[in-house]
C-alpha cells in the first residue's frame, strides 16, 4: 500500500507531475486551476525544479515548448480562457514534435465566462483549436486518483509520441478533496530524445526544432509522419471503462466528473429494474470507438451526457455510425447535470425503444 | 601570409537568403563570431523568431528552435530556465521584439533572464514587404503608412533602449550600428560583451543593432547605411543604456 | 602587402565593398555574371590592398576572405 494522503484534484496533478519526473513548470493564474502553480511554487524549488509565472498563458506555453525542446519533462496548467491563449503555441509543438503535459481545468465559457465547471473545451480540446492538421493526447480523468494516474501517464505517452498530452478536467475535480493512493515509485519511460536542442558539443550534427516548411512537398512529407503518428496512438492508446454493461440496454455515454453523476443513476435505475451501462471514455483523443463496438449488438440507445451543449455527441454519433439512436442531455455555464433529469430521460428512451 | 578575415565558423556555408546589401548577413556574422571566439557554439542554443531572419537556423550551427512570432524570450527562458548552463540568445527584429513580443521581452528583462537578446531594428516589417513597425520613423513611408507614419494616426517609434533600460533586471543594453566598418567593429564589441555578461551569470543583456532594409525602403544598400546614419541615428542614439560599468 | 579572396559565387552585387575600400580598388564586373545572377566584386589592383578587412567587414556575406 502506497502513501494515502487526501488531496484536492489540482495538487494531485502536480504531486503526479513531480513523481513522474517534471521539475519544471511554467504556469500563470487563473481560477479555478491556480493551486497546481501554488503547488509546483511550493515544492519544485526543494527538488531542484524551476517553478515561473509567466507573463501570460502565452509566454508560458512558448517557454513549455523552450524547455520541451531541451528534452526535459515540462507541464503547464491552465483554464479554459488562458488553453485558448496557448493554442498557437500548441500548434507548433505539434508541427514541431515537442513533447509537454498541458493541462486544462475547464470553466464554463464562451469568453470570461464563469468559474463552475465545464466540458465546453472538448471540441478545442480534441478537434484542435490551434491551426493545422494536428492532434494531442487527450486524456479525461474523473477521479482525483485518475489525475494522479493520467498524469503520470500524460507524461510517458509524451515522451514515448513526441506529442502533447492534455489533462482535461474540470473545476470540480480540481477543486474537490478526495484520498489518493501513491505508488512509491513511478514507472518513467526512459526515451533517448536525440532530436532535443542541448548543444551539439561539437561532437554532433546540429539539432534543430522548427515547425516550418516552406517547400510544401516536404511539409506534407512532414504531415503524413504526423498522421502515421496520430493513427498509431489511435490504435495503441485508447482508453475506456465500461460500467455495468454486461446486460444493459441503454447505455449513458459521459467522461469525467459527469461519468460519476452517471454511476449513481445507473445503481438508481437498477432499483427501478431499468439495465443502464456507462460508456466512460478515458482518452478522448484517440476516441475509443472499440467501446461501442462491444456493447452495439445489445445497445439500443445511447444518452450522452456533458456539460456542455454536445460536443463528444458528435464523436458518439461517429462512433455508434448509425446502428442505434444517440440522445443528448446537457448542462451549460456551470450547472452541474441533474440526475434525476437524466433517470427521466432515461425512462423515455426506455419506453420508446424497450419497453414499446 | 595568414588568414585575417573569414567566415567564422559557427557560420553554415550555405547562402544566406537576404537581399543583396541587407546587413542581417552582417549581424548574423558578429553573433557567429563571438561564438567562435568565446568557443561556445557547442553548447549554444539560438531561437530564431519570425520576421526576415526566421531560418537563422539555415546558418547558425549551433542548436537551434524557431518559435512564434514575437515569443523568443519566453521560449529563450524556457530553455534556459532548463539548462542553466547552456548560453541562448534570440535573434529578432524590430516587429517581432517591439510589436507583437513587447511583453514578453519586457518581462524577460524584468526577471533578468540570463540571457542574450540579438535585437535587429530596421523600422520595417521586412519579410511581409514593407509593413510600418513599432519603430518606423515619423513621416517614414511604408505600405501601410503609404503617406507617412503620422503622430496622430500611427503613434510614435519606440525605443526599445531606453524602455528597457528602466528594468533592474537588465544587466546590459547596448545600441550599435551597422551602418559603416568602424560601428561594425563596436558592434561586434557589443555582442561579444552580452555574451560575455551571460557567460558570467550577469543577467540580462540585448543589443539592438540598427540596420538596413535596401528592398523595402526603396534604397540601394550604400543609400541605406547612409539613412541609418542620417535619420535613425538621431532618433535611436547609439549607446549604453544600461550596465555601463558592467566588468566583464 | 594583402591578399583578398572573394568567394564569387556568393556575392550578390551590392557594392557595400566598393564603398568602404579606403584604396577604392574594388569594382563590380559588370562584364560577368555569378552563379546567382548577380555582377561580383573583384579587385582591380590587388597590389594596392593594404590588408585592412574594410571590404570583407561590411560585406554581408562572407564572400571576402583577407590575408596578410
Amino acid at each position: 500500500m502506497g502513501q494515502r494522503l487526501l488531496m484536492k484534484g489540482n495538487e494531485a496533478i502536480a504531486e503526479a507531475a513531480i513523481r513522474a519526473g517534471c521539475f519544471h513548470y511554467f504556469g500563470y493564474p487563473i481560477t479555478p486551476q491556480t493551486e497546481i502553480a501554488h503547488y509546483m511554487a511550493k515544492k519544485l524549488p526543494k527538488v531542484g525544479g524551476v517553478f515561473l509565472q509567466a507573463e501570460s498563458e502565452i509566454a508560458a506555453v512558448n517557454m513549455v515548448y523552450g524547455a520541451g525542446s531541451t528534452g526535459i519533462r515540462v507541464m503547464t496548467s491552465s483554464s479554459s480562457p488562458g488553453i485558448s491563449l496557448k493554442q498557437e503555441g500548441l500548434s507548433y509543438m505539434a508541427g514541431s514534435q515537442v513533447p509537454a503535459v498541458v493541462v486544462n481545468i475547464v470553466r464554463a465559457g464562451p469568453g470570461l465566462g464563469g468559474i463552475q465547471p465545464a466540458q465546453c473545451d472538448y471540441f478545442q480540446a480534441c478537434k484542435g483549436g490551434g491551426h493545422g492538421d494536428y492532434r494531442q493526447i487527450v486524456l479525461a480523468p474523473s477521479s482525483v486518483q485518475e489525475l494522479y494516474e493520467l498524469t503520470v501517464e500524460a507524461f510517458n505517452l509524451a515522451d514515448r509520441y513526441r506529442i502533447v498530452v492534455m489533462i482535461l478536467g474540470d473545476g470540480i475535480l480540481g477543486q474537490m478533496m478526495e484520498v489518493v493512493e501513491f505508488r512509491d515509485k513511478e514507472e518513467i519511460a526512459d526515451i533517448e530524445k536525440p532530436w532535443a536542442v542541448t548543444g551539439h558539443g561539437g561532437k554532433r550534427k546540429q539539432n534543430v526544432i522548427t515547425s516550418i516548411h516552406l517547400d510544401p512537398a516536404v511539409l506534407e512529407k512532414m504531415n503524413q509522419n504526423l498522421q502515421d503518428k496520430y493513427r498509431l496512438i489511435t490504435e495503441n492508446e485508447c482508453r475506456y471503462e465500461l460500467y455495468n454493461s454486461e446486460d444493459a440496454e441503454v447505455f449513458i455515454v459521459a467522461y469525467g466528473t459527469v461519468a460519476r453523476i452517471a454511476k449513481s443513476i445507473i445503481e438508481m435505475a437498477k432499483n427501478e429494474g431499468l439495465k443502464v451501462g456507462l460508456i466512460r471514455p478515458i482518452t478522448l483523443w484517440p476516441f475509443p470507438q472499440e467501446a461501442f463496438d462491444k456493447v452495439k449488438d445489445r445497445a439500443k440507445a445511447f444518452l450522452t451526457v456533458e456539460m456542455s451543449s454536445g460536443q463528444m455527441i458528435e464523436d458518439v454519433r461517429l462512433a455508434v455510425n448509425g446502428t442505434g439512436p444517440v440522445y443528448f442531455h446537457g448542462r451549460m455555464g456551470g450547472m452541474v447535470p441533474n440526475k434525476f433529469d437524466i433517470l427521466a430521460q432515461i425512462k423515455e428512451i426506455y419506453s420508446r425503444h424497450i419497453n414499446s | 601570409m595568414a588568414i585575417i578575415f573569414q567566415k567564422p565558423k559557427a557560420l553554415k556555408d550555405t547562402s544566406m537568403h537576404y537581399c543583396p546589401g541587407c546587413t542581417h548577413g552582417i549581424a548574423h556574422r558578429l553573433v557567429a563570431e563571438a561564438m567562435d571566439e568565446l568557443n561556445i557554439e557547442g553548447d549554444t542554443i539560438g531561437i530564431a523568431s519570425v520576421g526576415c531572419s526566421y531560418n537563422s537556423y539555415d546558418y547558425f550551427g549551433c542548436d537551434m528552435i524557431q518559435c512564434p512570432h514575437g515569443r523568443a524570450p519566453a521560449v529563450a527562458t524556457g530553455v534556459k530556465r532548463s539548462n542553466p548552463d547552456k548560453i541562448v540568445f534570440t535573434y529578432q527584429g524590430d516587429g517581432d521584439l517591439a510589436a507583437i513580443g513587447t511583453a514578453e521581452i519586457i518581462h524577460a528583462a524584468a526577471r533578468g533572464e540570463n540571457i542574450t537578446v540579438i535585437f535587429i531594428n530596421n523600422t520595417i516589417y521586412g519579410m511581409t514587404s514593407g509593413q510600418m513597425a513599432p519603430t518606423t520613423l515619423l513621416n517614414q513611408f511604408s505600405t501601410t503608412t503609404p503617406y507617412g507614419r503620422q503622430a496622430d494616426l500611427h503613434g510614435f517609434p519606440i525605443k526599445v533602449c531606453e524602455m528597457l533600460a528602466t528594468l533592474e533586471g537588465a544587466a546590459y543594453i547596448e545600441r550599435v550600428s551597422l551602418h559603416d566598418v568602424k560601428h561594425i567593429r563596436k558592434a561586434k564589441e557589443a555582442v561579444k560583451k552580452a555574451f560575455k555578461v551571460q557567460q558570467q551569470k550577469k543577467g540580462f543583456s540585448l543589443v539592438e543593432l540598427l540596420s538596413t532594409c535596401p528592398t523595402n525602403w526603396g534604397l540601394n544598400p550604400v543609400e541605406a547605411l547612409n539613412r541609418i546614419r542620417d535619420e535613425m541615428i538621431p532618433n535611436y542614439p547609439l549607446g549604453v543604456f544600461r550596465g555601463e560599468s558592467l566588468e566583464v | 602587402m594583402a591578399q583578398v579572396t572573394f568567394i564569387t559565387d556568393k556575392c550578390k552585387g551590392c557594392a557595400l565593398c566598393v564603398h568602404a575600400c579606403p584604396k577604392h580598388i574594388i569594382k563590380m564586373n559588370e562584364q560577368s555574371l555569378n552563379e546567382k545572377g548577380y555582377h561580383p566584386a573583384e579587385i582591380t589592383d590587388m597590389d594596392k590592398c593594404i590588408g585592412c578587412a574594410f571590404c570583407a567587414t561590411i560585406c554581408p556575406d562572407c564572400v571576402i576572405i583577407v590575408e596578410k
